[in-house]
């Protein structure tokens, strides 16, 4: 079993299939990621650095949006992402139609899936 | 060429197919509920009851998706014949719901408590009209039906990181292939939407499609800002968040790979209304999984897919609920609960059209007859959603 699985070539996170340890090299197809976090199975790993109020990608889409800076292999959960929908102790944009591509046919996914 | 993937099924007088073939036992309200449910007991497996908490004490809007809820199920195809019961002093009107089943050809009788003399007199006198018709539907034959005569719903409860990444994925490609066959298929939970909206609102086939798609999910999303508090601990649930999954936008990107990648949107519809429109419909309801297949089933659903990632026994009176797990560790602990076991996908050792060649042969054979695990367990589960307090 492959230790990460990336869905979209657009995401900046990965699912662990498996339990990471701190210090594990992990080889993706866009390159290296070293494993910062305990990150346990089925949690999410920074595939890269993402800055404080920029949105996490996976499917290729936003899941929301980073509430601290996430360096390349943390964890990422609810202490360093948060939603933007359905927040009513904000105050939320509305839903909007603008729309990026399906990514879901990513290429690292066919890997996975796809035959 | 090769031969249409069909299955064996029950024709109705009003050209609808059922996958089933049960005595329905409806209760008007609260109080008849005990006793639909001993007289279908007492006529089970074939009869089958659909207890409730309404009926009375419910004003417009709420009283209509009961009425029309309970309405749903005495015509649906994969009832064969309807006994109502009913207490006599309720909102909830006995008549119209055996209007529902004659209009759909179905045989049906009422009996009401207070009329009838009480508890034990309703309950012998109901006991024999649902065997009578128990015997007379025990000996239908099913004849072949073509899958595009099927309405699926579209499901996913207790969802964890496999969800998204093999179950939902393993039951787009289904969706997808029923839809091009000429199918149906149905997806609900206007929650778990958010997030995930522009993906099936692409899909619409017409512009108003797309347009209703995104006004009821900014009015559960206006809904659930209004309350002042954060939907995260509802959505996602403490135990999709233990599994890995942080917010609702992620969950409802995964939830949506359900309605498949190509399949047109082609309607959007009331909690419980009539699906009818070939292709994905989106229904209006909660995320709450009960409530949410009553609705889809009401509207005309004959089989229900549930994917799961941490396990879960619902099932629904009237219609076959088959489990989908793509978690090996949940195939093996709650394999009493479990139709289909897709987590090789998550170690690579079956690809998801494999799986879903085995999901779409699944699906078939239980529309055919074959039961599930809900129905082996006598998992019955129904609950009508209310939005408005009891008056």
């Amino acid at each position: 079993m492959k230790p990460v699985l990336v869905i979209s070539e657009r995401d900046n996170v990965a699912t662990a299939l498996q339990a990471l340890e701190p210090g594990r090299d992990l080889t993706i197809a866009r390159g290296r990621v070293a494993v910062l976090d305990a990150v346990p199975s089925g949690h999410k790993i920074a595939l890269c650095v993402i800055h404080a109020g920029e949105a996490v990608i996976k499917y290729g889409s936003p899941i929301g949006l980073a509430t601290a800076e996430i360096p390349a292999g943390a964890h990422v959960h609810t202490h360093n992402l948060a939603s933007t929908r359905g927040r009513g102790d904000l105050e939320a944009p509305p839903p909007r139609l603008a729309e990026p591509p399906d990514e879901r046919n990513g290429s690292e996914r066919n890997g996975v899936g796809k035959s | 060429m090769t031969e249409r993937p069909g299955f064996l099924g029950y024709r109705r007088p009003d050209g609808r197919i059922g996958t089933r073939n049960h005595v329905l036992v409806v209760p008007t309200v609260i109080c008849s509920s005990v006793v639909a449910e001993r007289v279908a007991a007492a006529t089970q497996p074939i009869g089958t009851a659909v207890p409730h908490l309404a009926g009375c004490g419910q004003l417009g809007p709420d009283m209509r998706v009961t009425h029309d809820t309970l309405a749903a199920y005495c015509g649906h195809p994969n009832v064969g014949a309807v006994v109502v019961i009913a207490l006599g002093c309720e909102q909830v009107v006995a008549q119209t719901l055996a209007e529902a089943a004659r209009r759909h050809g179905k045989p049906v009788e009422i009996v009401a408590i207070q009329s009838e003399g009480g508890t034990v007199r309703t309950t012998a006198k109901a006991t024999a009209i649902a065997q009578r018709f128990a015997d007379a539907l025990a000996v239908e034959p099913r004849e072949w039906c073509d899958a595009s005569e099927l309405v699926l719903s579209l499901k996913c409860g207790g969802s964890d990181y496999t969800s998204g990444l093999a179950s939902n994925p393993t039951l787009g490609r289904v969706t997808d292939r029923l839809v091009a066959l000429g199918g149906t298929a149905v997806l609900g939970e206007i929650a778990e939407i958010m997030g995930a909206e522009h993906l099936l609102a692409s899909r619409a086939t017409r512009p108003a499609t797309a347009t209703k798609l995104i006004q009821i999910i900014t009015r559960v999303e206006t809904e659930a800002r209004a309350l002042g508090l954060d939907i995260r601990g509802t959505q996602p649930s403490p135990g999709n968040i233990r599994g890995g999954l942080t917010t609702i936008e992620e969950k409802s990107l995964g939830a949506t790979h359900k309605g498949g990648e190509v399949a047109p949107l082609a309607d959007v519809v009331a909690y419980s209304a009539p699906i009818t429109q070939k292709g994905l419909t989106v229904m209006d309801t909660p995320g709450l999984d009960v409530e949410s297949v009553t609705g889809m089933v009401g509207g005309g659903a004959q089989v229900v897919v549930f994917t799961t990632g941490l396990g879960t026994p619902t099932g629904n009176p009237i219609a076959p609920v088959i489990k989908v797990t793509g978690n090996a560790r949940t195939a093996r602990q709650m394999a009493d609960n479990i139709d289909l076991d897709v987590s090789g996908i998550m170690d690579d050792s079956e690809t998801l059209d494999a799986a879903a060649d085995r999901l779409f042969a699944e699906v078939l054979a239980v529309a055919s007859g074959q039961q599930t695990s809900a129905e082996r367990l006598g998992h019955r589960e129904f609950a009508i959603h209310r939005r408005n307090p009891t008056i």
